[in-house]
């Protein structure tokens, strides 16, 4: 890892006239292996590394990202951040953290993965016994989109003018199947996946793969359902999609701008009791853990919501002072520049089982998809596409397409009245099922 | 950078990185060709900009640059692919001879790619390219941006103004000895805004652009248009009543709304789910897929839209392909790939993000004929349904058909006449029938103002898209009003 030349970067841009600056690192490699009924159909090979900068002239700031190391490059890039921060306007809010803030000691989350590396061969046949699984799980099942293994490796590194500089190292893998169920001319696809830190702690490709085709079939005699209100369960990947859109109304750019639901809520009631989100970036080898966030502040774990009071916003040091509040340490980096982001986003399991939570429903609606980009960040008003299975008499009756659920997030929040127990932390953001009291499903 | 602008991509690359087509040439010779079926190399170089104004005041700038290469090589339906970016002679040779092992794995299927030929057109020489126009220019007009946007309506209580300005440069050598380079401006202005009143807020976004100059948004009123679009969107909002639940005759404004094609037939028409199978349009070539009042096109060559290039990401000059005729599926769109494995002709719609990424059959500009009938009369044939002006993004599940695309602007339409707007609602359709149910087209063909970008399988790239006025007799509208 160049830490140096980062370092480097920073001096240039401290003698070109910047007061202060920070600056990001990536370096990764990544290979890639994808197969389709039975046949590799794309392997892919990258190196990659991009520097991200952001320099203040007084209070006015810039940003600009490269992948072109080289010297010229990297020079080019200083001058023109610097040159863009003297145009931009003075802002009071603007500047890095602290220098005391910063992480001192970087803890050793197990982030990476030391395992030998798998040859090319045998990433290929994970992919290909993904496949297999699902193609021979049912004769329904008849064509595929195809499965398949994905690794990464990844160094970061964030450093300031101040002479401050940390870095870490991640590894990542990834299994994924999309196989088509079809009968009578009718073709459903549906998809499952896994991913983890360590290789060894993916799930067994053969049984990713029956997943996905169980997924599938179930879509198969999709109904069409007429327009009603019932009360509807989200199937936990569901579910994890409304923690998303709690989590970016309640993050520091939204709430600057006026542009969010939960503005002013702070402390407020704003959920179910049920209700507790907590953001935890410490969890050991867990996929959205990082020991430090994008401006260098040590990570932890954040109570976003406990027993349906909004307890805290997600903040980076910018929005933070915006809004005469700390940053709770949620800085994320990419090549624009600085945003905030989550690392382990959780809803907390409830006590009831799935099949309680189902079982309690006599007419109503489970959602195991969603599609589209129906919900205002600023209204919560929510109207996505959806598909799932009907539940009748506390049972998954038959498979439902090309309905809609509507409501708003607040109203939908507020009227959450089952949490299951059944949270797994198997991606960055998870929930466990889902009970919602009552939505309009629009239909025929 | 002005000098970027004005190079060709062949001397570029060369000057830069000393990559000469005639080095190219010899990584693919040595390592890909005659072993492979095809093969090609892709060396790109972007740089990026923003200026954001935010509170009355520019406060965010930021500029990227992003290079590197792309190694294709490909055997049967095998496809190896490669990228670096760090762009030398060596990390190409390394490229290709890691794309080559997958062919080294299988044999190839035999059949060759044909070679690609045909003149790329001329369609964005700008006299200033966006991306070197003087920044004090662009600041100036995001301030005016905020001024105005503020004063159309009182209730406008914050503004978001952006301009962001892209320049790709690109050259691609192929098996076939073929090497073609491309030149892309991209600009495009975006203006939100957030009212309120009483307590409640509301947000209202509207914006184009294109491979224009930065003097396009200063043309015919376009940025004072834009600004007012945005306060209106806002403050319309604030006084919509929910939107109706359940199937209703809906029209379709024209413009924008045209995201129903790209949703509900586009990707559909794509020529890799077609040879996969896995489409809801598969195996119904010269079907009737649609009401004969539809006639749907792709076309890739209009000049300065957003969805236009010279030639696509494999070197293939871009076309215009008739999807659908008189509502019988006519044509697919294909990057080489699939058109040599369908025993087809490329159609120049093989797209790719970036260098980080094989291409793959991808839209252009996609919209529907103009029909006879008058708009407004189209709205007056309706007794309760829904009038759609303007919609945010939209998705498809390709393999059962099923489509949405989420109204942003709609209002409802009682007794032939436009009247409550409503809050913003999902509609969603089945691809295969929804054309089948238009009842009526306008002569009143919009293509979009130039701010559409389309996801598939993780690689975004920017589209068009457009549509007259339509009458679709009964789609399922997302609301909670029961």
């Amino acid at each position: 890892m160049n830490i140096d030349l980062l370092v480097s970067v920073l001096k240039r841009a401290a003698q070109r006239g910047a007061t202060v600056a920070d600056g990001y690192l990536v370096e990764e490699s990544r290979f890639g292996a994808s197969v389709r009924m039975g046949e590799i159909e794309t392997l892919s090979h990258s190196r990659e590394q991009r520097l991200a900068l952001r320099v203040f002239a007084g209070r006015a700031s810039a940003a600009a990202s490269t992948s072109d190391l080289s010297r010229d490059s990297l020079e080019r890039v200083v001058d023109e951040a610097t040159a863009l921060a003297r145009i931009t306007a003075e802002d009071p809010h603007a500047g890095l953290p602290e220098p005391s803030a910063l992480i001192e000691r970087v803890p050793d989350l197990d982030l990476e993965d030391s395992s030998d590396d798998l040859s090319p061969e045998e990433k290929i046949e994970i992919a290909r016994r993904a496949e297999a699984a699902a193609l021979e799980s049912d004769p329904r099942i008849t064509n595929s989109e195809g499965a398949e293994y994905s690794d990464r490796r990844a160094h970061y590194a964030y450093a300031t003018s101040h002479g401050f500089a940390r870095g870490y190292a991640t590894t990542s893998f990834g299994i994924s199947v999309a196989p088509i169920a079809s009968r009578n001319g009718e073709m459903q696809r549906d998809y499952w996946y896994s991913a983890a830190r360590k290789r060894a702690r993916l799930e067994d490709p053969a049984a990713v793969g029956r997943i996905a085709a169980t997924r599938a079939l179930r879509r198969l005699g999709a109904r069409k359902m007429k327009t009603v209100e019932v009360p509807v369960v989200f199937d936990p990947d569901t579910a994890a999609s409304l923690v998303r859109s709690i989590a970016s109304a309640a993050s520091g750019p939204s709430l600057y701008r006026r542009a969010s639901f939960l503005l002013d809520r702070l402390g407020t009631k704003i959920a179910a009791p049920a209700v507790t989100i907590v953001d935890d970036a410490l969890i050991p080898a867990a996929l959205g853990s990082r020991p430090f966030d994008g401006e260098g502040l040590a990570t932890g774990r954040a109570v976003l919501v406990r027993e349906g009071v909004l307890e805290s916003y997600l903040l980076d040091t910018y929005s933070a002072r915006k809004l005469g509040l700390q940053s709770t340490h949620h800085a994320g980096r990419d090549g624009s520049g600085v945003s905030v982001s989550t690392s382990n986003l959780m809803l907390l399991p409830g006590k009831t089982s799935p099949k309680e939570l189902i079982g309690s429903v006599q007419n109503g609606f489970y959602v195991t998809e969603l599609i589209g980009f129906g919900v205002n960040g600023v209204t919560g008003d929510y109207s996505r596409g959806a598909v799932g299975l009907w539940i009748e008499n506390g049972e998954l009756a038959y498979p439902v397409e090309e309905v809609t659920v509507a409501g708003n997030l607040l109203e939908m929040l507020a009227a959450i009245d089952g949490v299951g127990d059944d949270l797994v932390l198997r991606d960055r953001t998870v929930a466990p099922t889902v009970r919602i009291g009552r939505m309009v499903v629009a239909g025929t | 950078m002005t000098e970027l602008a004005r190079t060709r991509p062949e001397s570029f690359f060369s000057d830069r990185f000393n990559i000469t087509s005639g080095l190219m040439d010899r990584v693919l010779g040595g390592n890909l060709i005659g072993k492979v079926d095809d093969a090609d190399i892709y060396l790109e170089y972007r740089i990026n900009e923003e200026l954001v104004l935010e509170e009355g005041t520019v406060k965010k700038a930021s500029r990227h640059v992003s290079q590197g290469a792309g190694v294709r090589a490909q055997a049967g339906t095998r496809t190896g692919y490669a990228h670096t970016d760090e762009i030398s002679i060596q990390n190409l040779d390394e490229a290709a001879r890691q794309a080559r092992a997958i062919a080294d794995r299988s044999g190839g299927s035999g059949a060759l790619a044909l070679p690609t030929r045909g003149r790329p057109h001329d369609l964005y020489t700008l006299a200033e390219p966006p991306i070197v126009t003087d920044l004090a220019r662009k600041l100036d007009l995001l301030r005016r941006i905020d001024a105005e946007t503020r004063a159309t309506d009182a209730r406008v209580k914050q503004v978001i103004a952006s301009i962001s300005s892209e320049e790709v440069i690109m050259l691609i050598a192929t098996a076939s000895g073929w090497t073609v380079g491309d030149i892309r401006p991209l600009t495009r202005l975006n203006v939100t805004a957030i009212a309120e009143e009483g307590g409640k807020r509301e947000i209202g976004s509207y914006g184009g652009g294109g491979r224009v100059t930065f003097d396009f948004f200063l043309e015919a009123g376009r940025w004072r248009r834009f600004a007012a679009e945005a306060a209106r969107l806002a403050a319309l909002k604030l006084g919509a009543v929910d939107a109706p639940a359940g199937a209703m005759t809906v029209v379709l404004g024209p413009g924008w709304p045209g995201i129903l094609l790209h949703e509900a037939i586009g990707h559909g028409l794509e020529g890799d789910f077609n040879r996969k199978g896995t489409s809801a349009f598969a195996g119904r070539m010269g079907q009737k897929v649609a009401s004969e009042l539809v006639t749907v096109v792709d076309d890739g060559t209009i000049p300065n839209r957003r969805g236009s290039l010279n030639v696509d990401d494999e070197g293939t000059p871009t076309g215009r392909t008739v999807l659908i005729e008189n509502g019988v599926l006519t044509g697919y769109m294909q990057d080489r790939l699939n058109a040599r494995l369908m025993g087809m002709k490329p159609t120049g719609n093989g797209r790719r993000e970036s260098y980080a990424y094989p291409p793959m059959p991808r839209m252009t500009n996609t919209f529907m004929l103009a029909g006879e009938d008058d708009p407004e009369e189209i709205v007056k044939s309706v007794k309760r349904g829904l009038y759609a002006v303007t919609f945010g993004g939209g998705q498809v599940d390709i393999t059962n058909g099923k489509f949405v695309f989420s109204a942003s602007e709609a209002y409802l339409v009682e007794d032939g006449r436009v009247t409550a707007p409503v809050k913003g609602a999902t509609l969603i359709g089945n691809g295969p029938e929804a054309l089948t149910r238009i009842s009526r087209v306008g002569r009143d063909l919009q293509l979009d103002e130039g701010v559409g970008t389309c996801g598939k399988d993780g690689q975004s790239v920017p589209v068009g898209v457009g549509l007259p006025t339509i009458r679709i007799d009964g789609i399922t509208v997302g609301g909670t009003a029961v």
